[in-house]
């Protein structure tokens, strides 16, 4: 056994004795700034002992800034949190913008007439992620569309990207991936936000948040958004708007209420957000011109109100277990015609889920069991070469069980399966599998598997193609979707992390590879006929495989870079044969470098940053039976686009920023098939693949009182 | 032999009321201090703590070196798992760990022991 013996300091010759011990010969010597020395004692001689001075001893503060995006080394599912300052690189506006510097995340250049910017993952499109606001399906039903672009970036604290299946909690519907959205939480916001834009194209933007903070329990923001996007541009000159005209009113009122004694935390978040767009030919009028061949044109109206709850309660003797309670109304309307075609859609629904998360002997084995439910009431109408009425309702009431494996050392596995009633999917089981394990320092594999069920909403999903000439039809009618039956697909992925030092320098790998393979999906077909656009169940295969490699490094203190390749095969089966997913670039690159200066003492900084995007040939929709004078060629050329910003920060309350979109100036020219005979049988504005306006610059300021 | 009989008696009562009083708490509170240095260290502490039956929790950090458990009294106490923390080479506030197991640690978890 060792012996202890302490001494406030030796005599005045440096001596003492200490009494040899029977047991031992080890005699340890230790003191706070010297080596501590262990010499072995044979007999009872008088020993000398010089300790060495540590060299310099002084306190040390380490600190390390947080990377943007942080991909994470400790959990089973592959997920990226994107906080504020990652946000923050796009100025502008809403969330379905803020991906443009995640490269696991392809921001598309929709259609001219919406102006609307849809997201894909593993080379699918929005309707194939999960979209949550706070673990509530947001985006989802009528608002697949444009559900993204109605949430202001600055109401967001952070998102959350997580590839493949996901977990089971949130619902059977995510096939691609999951992106949940945190919005910022009244009891730690500050008292008062101020964001204003201005954007070149007659953009305008505003943002103001005000928090008050009733009692340590009770905290409420109010959160105004407003943009209006008033200039008619026409920078390709083919007669149609680049970007639609717009105005939107968002309203968000959320109410926060933490009493850490009793383990309860509550929010209510009260919505009301009202969007008007206006697109089409610039000498479109809609008081003389709607709904006429005077001049085509579009108009897209939206509604929202919402309100939703969700009560956590954590027990205090048990921070393990918890009980969590969900609910959410939300009404969202759309009256729009584009052209000629009509499409009016109503959704009211109703969300709910109750949450219970306990352990099984201990916290190394954690699970999550609940139950929700889901009514969504439909009236959509849709007048083109037909006129229907598709109004409906849905309902699901569903079951869960989550198991949570985790051996706190290099392995963890969260299996996860739920059962679930649809009145129009059936009853079914959605199992999803993810696993992690660290094989060695800094270094991380995954594995996930999962199978998703989705009702296709084929109008709401496509209303990109209500903007041509195209006849609508669908090819089924025995399903209960449209006469369709529900999407089925499972998705299988592997990701390999590998962080590691570089010349001295932070850096990392990440590899990813992601197949999606369809049992039944909805086909949206635009290649049958150029005038067509067919709906019809798949008949034989679909599948989307896509591959991911990234690179990223602090080239020096506050210099990062980070680079990627995305590689994608997304083919089908269809009537004509097997093609190529349209409007998908096979080949895409990407890099991102940021800067910052050193924060001064009162928050002065400078901060750049600058993304290359480069997106590889893609195939268009067949046009070869047109006239050739609206046929385009078989592929779109391969282009880039750099993005850069420049933010600087003059207090720790104020800080101004100008930036510029697209600063090569590329446009696709031939944007709009037939636009000099826009009610003729071969107009078409879907099949956009690039950027239409051009260069695009911009500033903008932030204010805060803390 | 009556007061004798009352004294008795009355402390049988006492030592049953005070039984009933400590009744056993299944999620008992617990923390102490634990010598260690790193998250290998973190890994190991908490392992051991876990392989004692009743623990279901166990969270242990380098900065402040106490580890917070919380434990099923009926099954285990604190002791029980300092022992075991001891067991893998960690000095507890209850146990200390034995020279050899020590020994074999990590060099970077070899915390300082003699001050």
């Amino acid at each position: 056994m060792a012996q202890y013996k302490y001494w406030c300091g030796p005599n005045e010759n440096g001596e003492f004795t200490i009494k040899k011990s029977d047991e031992t010969t080890s005699l340890v010597v230790s003191y706070i700034g010297y080596n501590t020395k262990k010499i072995e004692v044979k007999d009872d001689s008088f020993l000398t002992i010089q300790l060495k001075a540590v060299e310099e001893l002084t306190a040390v503060t380490v600190s390390k800034t947080l990377k943007s995006t942080e991909h994470s080394l400790y959990k089973a599912t592959n997920v990226q949190t994107m906080g504020q300052k990652e946000l923050l690189k796009a100025a502008c506006c809403n969330i379905s913008e803020s991906f443009s510097t995640n490269p696991s995340i392809d921001v598309n250049y929709s259609d001219a007439v919406t102006g609307n910017k849809q997201i894909k993952m593993l080379g699918l499109t929005s309707p194939y992620i999960l979209i949550a606001e706070e673990n509530i399906p947001s985006v989802r039903g009528a608002s697949q569309a444009y559900g993204l672009s109605f949430v202001p970036g600055t109401w967001v604290e952070s998102i959350q990207v997580t590839k493949g299946a996901g977990s089971v909690i949130n619902g059977y519907e995510s096939i691609s991936g999951q992106i949940n959205y945190e919005l910022l939480k009244p009891a730690n916001d500050i008292p008062f936000f101020l964001n204003a834009y201005a954007g070149m194209g007659g953009r305008y933007e505003i943002n103001t948040h005000f928090n008050n903070k009733y009692s340590d329990k009770l905290s409420s923001t109010l959160f105004v958004h407003g943009n209006t996007r008033l200039g008619k541009n026409d920078n390709n000159d083919d007669g149609f708007l680049d970007n639609p005209l717009g105005k939107q009113v968002n309203i968000l009122n959320r109410w926060q209420y933490n009493d850490a004694e009793t383990g309860i935390v509550s929010f209510l978040n009260l919505r009301y957000m009202n969007d008007e767009k206006q697109a089409g030919q610039v000498s479109f009028n809609p008081e003389t011109d709607k709904l006429t061949t005077n001049a085509w044109g579009s108009e897209i109206d939206t509604e929202k109100i919402e309100i939703s709850n969700k009560t956590g309660y954590v027990f205090p003797d048990m921070p393990f277990q918890s009980i969590g309670f969900q609910n959410s109304f939300q009404s969202h309307t759309q009256d729009s015609y584009f052209g000629l075609n009509q499409y009016d859609i109503d959704q009211k629904s109703y969300y709910s889920n109750l949450l219970f998360s306990s352990i099984i002997t201990n916290t190394k084995n954690k699970f999550t069991t609940g139950v929700n439910f889901t009514y969504d009431k439909y009236k959509e109408f849709v007048a083109v070469n037909f006129a229907r009425d598709f109004s409906r309702i849905d309902n699901s009431v569903g079951a869960f069980f989550e198991y949570d494996f985790d051996n706190l050392d290099n392995f963890q596995v969260v299996a996860g399966i739920r059962v679930d009633n649809h009145n129009r999917l059936g009853t079914f089981v959605t199992p999803r599998l993810h696993i992690r394990y660290n094989p060695w320092k800094d270094a991380v594999i995954r594995a996930s598997a999962g199978r998703g069920k989705r009702a296709a909403n084929i109008f709401a999903e496509n209303q990109q193609l209500f903007a041509s000439s195209r006849n609508f039809s669908i090819l089924n009618s025995d399903g209960k979707l449209y006469g369709l039956n529900p999407e089925i697909a499972w998705n299988y992925g592997l990701s390999f992390i590998q962080d590691f030092k570089l010349f001295g320098r932070d850096s990392g790998i990440v590899l990813d590879y992601y197949r999606t393979d369809f049992q039944n999906q909805a086909v949206v077909d635009v290649d049958f006929s150029p005038q067509e656009v067919v709906f019809y169940n798949l008949e034989g295969k679909s599948v989307a495989n896509s591959f991911q490699a990234e690179f990223n490094i602090e080239l020096k203190k506050h210099l990062n870079f980070k680079t990627a390749y995305k590689y994608y095969d997304v083919n089908t089966d269809y009537i004509v044969g097997n093609l190529q997913k349209s409007l998908q670039a096979k080949n895409r690159f990407f890099a991102n470098l940021a800067y910052e200066t050193h924060i001064l003492d009162k928050g002065q900084q400078w901060k750049f940053d600058a993304t290359y995007n480069w997106l590889g040939e893609q195939r268009l929709p067949k046009t070869a039976s047109n006239p050739v004078a609206y046929q385009l060629p078989e592929f779109g050329e391969a282009f880039g686009v750099v993005n850069a910003q420049v933010t600087r920060t003059f207090s720790s309350t104020f800080e101004m920023y100008v930036g510029g979109e697209n600063i090569g100036n590329y446009k696709q020219n031939n944007a709009i098939v037939g636009a000099n005979d826009p009610f003729g049988s071969y107009f078409d504005s879907s099949m956009i693949y690039g950027p239409t306006f051009g260069s695009m610059y911009y500033v903008g300021l932030r204010f805060k009182i803390k | 032999m009556k007061k004798i009989f009352l004294v008795l008696l009355v402390s049988i009562i006492g030592i049953s009321v005070q039984a009933q009083e400590k009744k056993k708490n299944k999620n008992a509170k617990a923390e102490f201090k634990v010598e260690g240095n790193c998250e290998m260290c973190e890994k190991r502490i908490e392992a051991a703590a876990f392989s004692v039956k009743g623990v279901k929790s166990a969270d242990w950090h380098a900065d402040h070196k106490d580890i917070h458990l919380i434990i099923d009294e009926n099954k285990c106490s604190k002791e029980d798992v300092a022992k075991a923390i001891a067991a893998v080479g960690h000095d507890t506030e209850y146990a200390k760990a034995d020279d050899e197991v020590y020994e074999e640690l990590h060099g970077c978890c070899q915390y300082g022991r003699i001050e």
